[in-house]
């Protein structure tokens, strides 16, 4: 039996049916019909509802030291109180003696769209006199995780949509010294950009002055290129020129400097999350006083599924590739076999 | 293609927040359309049916183009697939749309293994991507997605029933592909025949347990829509890609002597259904369903055939991966065993050839010697006469010099004499 297969490029009369409704009864539309109309637009609309049905999921982690304004960011970015903190009323709460993963899901809904929000916390990372190797914690459970989606992946009765529980993205925050990255940020980052997408954030951005905030961008930026890393928006998985340059403007104002606050305050009049301090009121949503709007848009109104794609297709796919070929070379050792005899027979 | 989906009922130790404000994730619905406008997207619709039937001119009728046709004969000895693709545009959206034919299906006189090239066939699509998602290095959203998401299954306008050859393909099927069934050239039949015929169909291929294509009632906004086009299934096609003048207008239809049949019109065939149906409203779920129904469906069997096997998670689970390693283990030992035998095969036939060789080798040097000593022999006769003939010729030649010197005495002893005598004594 054969068959062939050509690819033909047939383009169709592409017209759109007058009114702005996908008008699918040809008859139903007002004024002159256009009978070329096929419909296969109709698509994007069934996505949409597939899309609003099942909801999305989304898994992020904060990593910094204790004080740094984690949790308030986060209850910031999502407007209620979705940390950790907030939710176990615990009042004083130790530092642990290493670092513990701690993480809380939320099921929250927006105009139709629900979304499965996990927020993963690290208290103790940075935080103990010795923080030699305080990431192992860390980059286990990142790892674990890529782990379960593959051992459900590779089941034979498998579910039929498999829970996602991958860190979509890690945030990390750099206190405000206003001097430079600190050995442990650069030793952390370095190791988690290669395996979980890396946003940077300035905490606690109300103590620097504009001119300090910018020379300490600057120099965490090139201190981030000398050594070698990539944080979201990486360079290599810009897909096409119009991207890069969205994403060069992007990377031209990492990392960003936040400042949280769950409060708010009346500002000529209108109300707004906002600190207050003695000489005035920091609002956080003003682009003026922070960056925390350009953060929330990146992560949430632009590149939400930008980012679960990376981790989903390209980090996630590297782990799967490392561990599909460590096994072979494990069982390869044990059976006396050249490596180079098993790599040839890709299945 | 489903990347991160929730489970619609809400997990336990999750529990619902009310956000203060604005947060902007409803965006993400628009951020996942975009993408896959980037992307673009692939759908792939099987047509079988008789040859002559109509599929090729549905195909044209539907998607409002002119794919390359070719008119296939009556007598094709087997039953063929013929598969082309196609890019579509229709705004924004790009469509890869592959369009499988088949050809020469109930045209054999012995139609008993005419559904096999199709099952085949589908049953090739999902292999392929099993293989891209077992790879180790695998790229699965560049992965051109050939699986079957549709198969449109002609129905020859009778009027009576449907034919065997019909059902029994149609149950070998049903578990493979998402069945529509259509009836084609339905300007054949009156309206009240169609009925009947319809509900003919319906109840045999429910009687057979076929199962075909329901479209999906979960969804709300569609639901209404839906069932009620499962209640006109299957549906009454006519295709026609010519356009005749009705009115004012120029409408696709089929010119009669007794009148035109307008593809587009509802009350004179269910072609608007058949479109609205399949590419409007269920394209995706088509999609959907082939890829968690019948590909899941696939790989089970396929992987429980290799012999792979889940254990639940209480025991230490026999990981897919561990089998696969095992199995791989197998394949190499019985690889380097076959090797190995044959290595020994090689070691013993290239030893009975030496020693065939060495045989000849002997011989050959025995016949040498032999013919050596022959000749050796031949060459000391050869001496010996030599030998004897030098003798005999020194002996000759010392008379001939003793009779000379003989001679040449009496002839100067004698003087005048003897010259009469010895001329009449040597005479």
């Amino acid at each position: 039996m054969n068959q062939q297969a050509s690819v033909g490029n047939a383009m169709m009369p592409d017209t759109v049916v007058s009114s702005g409704v996908g008008g699918m009864y040809g008859e139903k539309a007002g004024g002159p019909v256009d009978f070329s109309y096929v419909g296969i637009d109709a698509i994007l609309e069934q996505m949409r509802r597939k899309a609003m049905k099942q909801g999305f999921e989304l898994n992020i982690m904060v990593v910094g030291q204790s004080g740094l304004g984690k949790s308030t960011l986060m209850n910031t970015l999502f407007k209620s109180k979705v940390s950790r903190k907030s939710v176990l009323a615990t009042a004083q709460e130790k530092i642990p003696k290493t670092v513990e993963i701690k993480s809380i899901s939320h099921d929250i809904e927006e105009k139709g769209v629900r979304m499965k929000l996990t927020v993963i916390d690290t208290p103790g990372f940075g935080d103990q006199i010795n923080n030699e190797n305080c990431w192992q914690p860390i980059m286990k459970f990142i790892n674990d995780q890529y782990e379960a989606y593959l051992q459900e992946e590779i089941n034979i009765n498998r579910k039929k949509r498999i829970p996602d529980s991958r860190v979509h993205c890690c945030i990390y925050f750099i206190p405000p010294t206003g001097h430079c990255l600190r050995p442990l940020d650069v030793e952390f980052m370095r190791r988690l950009s290669k395996v979980v997408n890396i946003v940077p954030v300035i905490a606690k951005a109300d103590t620097l002055t504009l001119e300090e905030r910018d020379f300490f961008k600057k120099k965490i930026r090139e201190e981030l290129q000398a050594n070698g890393i990539d944080v979201y928006p990486q360079k290599e998985f810009d897909e096409d020129a119009e991207d890069r340059m969205i994403n060069e403007k992007i990377r031209e104002m990492i990392p960003f400097a936040v400042v949280g606050s769950d409060q708010e305050y009346q500002v000529n009049g209108r109300r707004l999350l906002g600190r207050k301090t003695k000489w005035g009121t920091i609002e956080v949503e003003n682009i003026a006083h922070c960056e925390f709007a350009y953060l929330r848009d990146l992560l949430i109104r632009t590149h939400m599924q930008n980012i679960k794609d990376i981790t989903s297709s390209i980090h996630y796919e590297m782990y799967r590739v490392r561990r599909l070929n460590e096994n072979n070379t494990a069982v390869a050792h044990t059976n006396g076999l050249p490596e180079h005899h098993l790599t040839a027979h890709e299945m | 293609m489903a990347s991160s989906d929730v489970a619609r009922q809400p997990d336990k130790g999750v529990r619902p927040l009310n956000l203060a404000g604005h947060v902007g994730f409803d965006s993400l619905p628009d951020q996942l359309v975009n993408k896959s406008i980037y992307q673009g997207f692939c759908f792939n619709i099987l047509c079988i049916g008789e040859t002559g039937i109509g599929k090729s001119t549905l195909m044209d009728t539907l998607f409002n183009t002119n794919f390359e046709n070719f008119e296939s004969s009556h007598f094709e000895p087997q039953v063929k697939l013929r598969a082309q693709t196609y890019d579509l545009q229709e705004s924004n959206v790009r469509l890869r749309l592959t369009v499988v034919n088949t050809v020469g299906f109930g045209d054999q006189m012995n139609k008993q293994e005419s559904y096999q090239p199709v099952v085949d066939y589908i049953d090739r699509q999902f292999e392929s991507y099993l293989q891209e998602e077992l790879k180790i290095k695998r790229s699965l959203h560049n992965y051109h997605d050939s699986r079957v998401h549709a198969c449109l299954y002609f129905i020859s306008p009778s009027g009576h029933s449907l034919k065997s050859l019909d059902l029994v393909t149609m149950k070998k099927l049903d578990s493979k592909v998402n069945i529509i069934p259509v009836i084609a050239k339905a300007d054949t039949i009156s309206k009240s025949e169609l009925h009947k015929f319809k509900i003919k169909i319906m109840s045999e291929l429910v009687s057979n347990g076929v199962q075909i294509y329901q479209f999906p009632l979960d969804d709300e906004t569609v639901a209404k829509v839906n069932t009620t086009m499962n209640g006109h299934l299957p549906f009454a096609v006519v295709g026609s890609t010519e356009e005749v003048s009705v009115g004012n207008k120029m409408v696709k239809a089929r010119q009669y002597p007794w009148g035109v049949v307008q593809v587009e019109n509802e009350n004179h065939c269910d072609f608007v259904k058949l479109r609205e149906m399949l590419i409007c409203v269920n394209m995706e779920d088509l999609r959907e369903q082939t890829h968690t129904r019948h590909y899941e469906l696939y790989r089970r069997c396929k992987l429980e055939e290799m012999g792979f096997k889940d254990t639940d998670p209480e025991c230490k689970p026999v990981s897919l991966q561990q089998t696969y390693e095992a199995k791989r283990q197998e394949f190499l030992l019985e690889l380097q065993r076959r090797e190995d035998e044959m290595r020994q095969m090689f070691v013993q036939r290239v030893k009975e050839k030496e020693a065939e060789l060495k045989d000849a080798e002997r011989e050959l040097q025995s016949r040498f010697e032999q013919l050596k000593r022959l000749h050796a022999d031949e060459k000391a006769q050869l001496e010996e006469k030599k030998r004897l003939l030098d003798e005999d010729q020194s002996s000759f030649s010392k008379r001939r010099a003793a009779a000379q010197l003989l001679q040449a005495q009496s002839l100067t002893a004698n003087g005048k004499k003897d010259k009469d005598r010895k001329n009449s004594g040597f005479m």
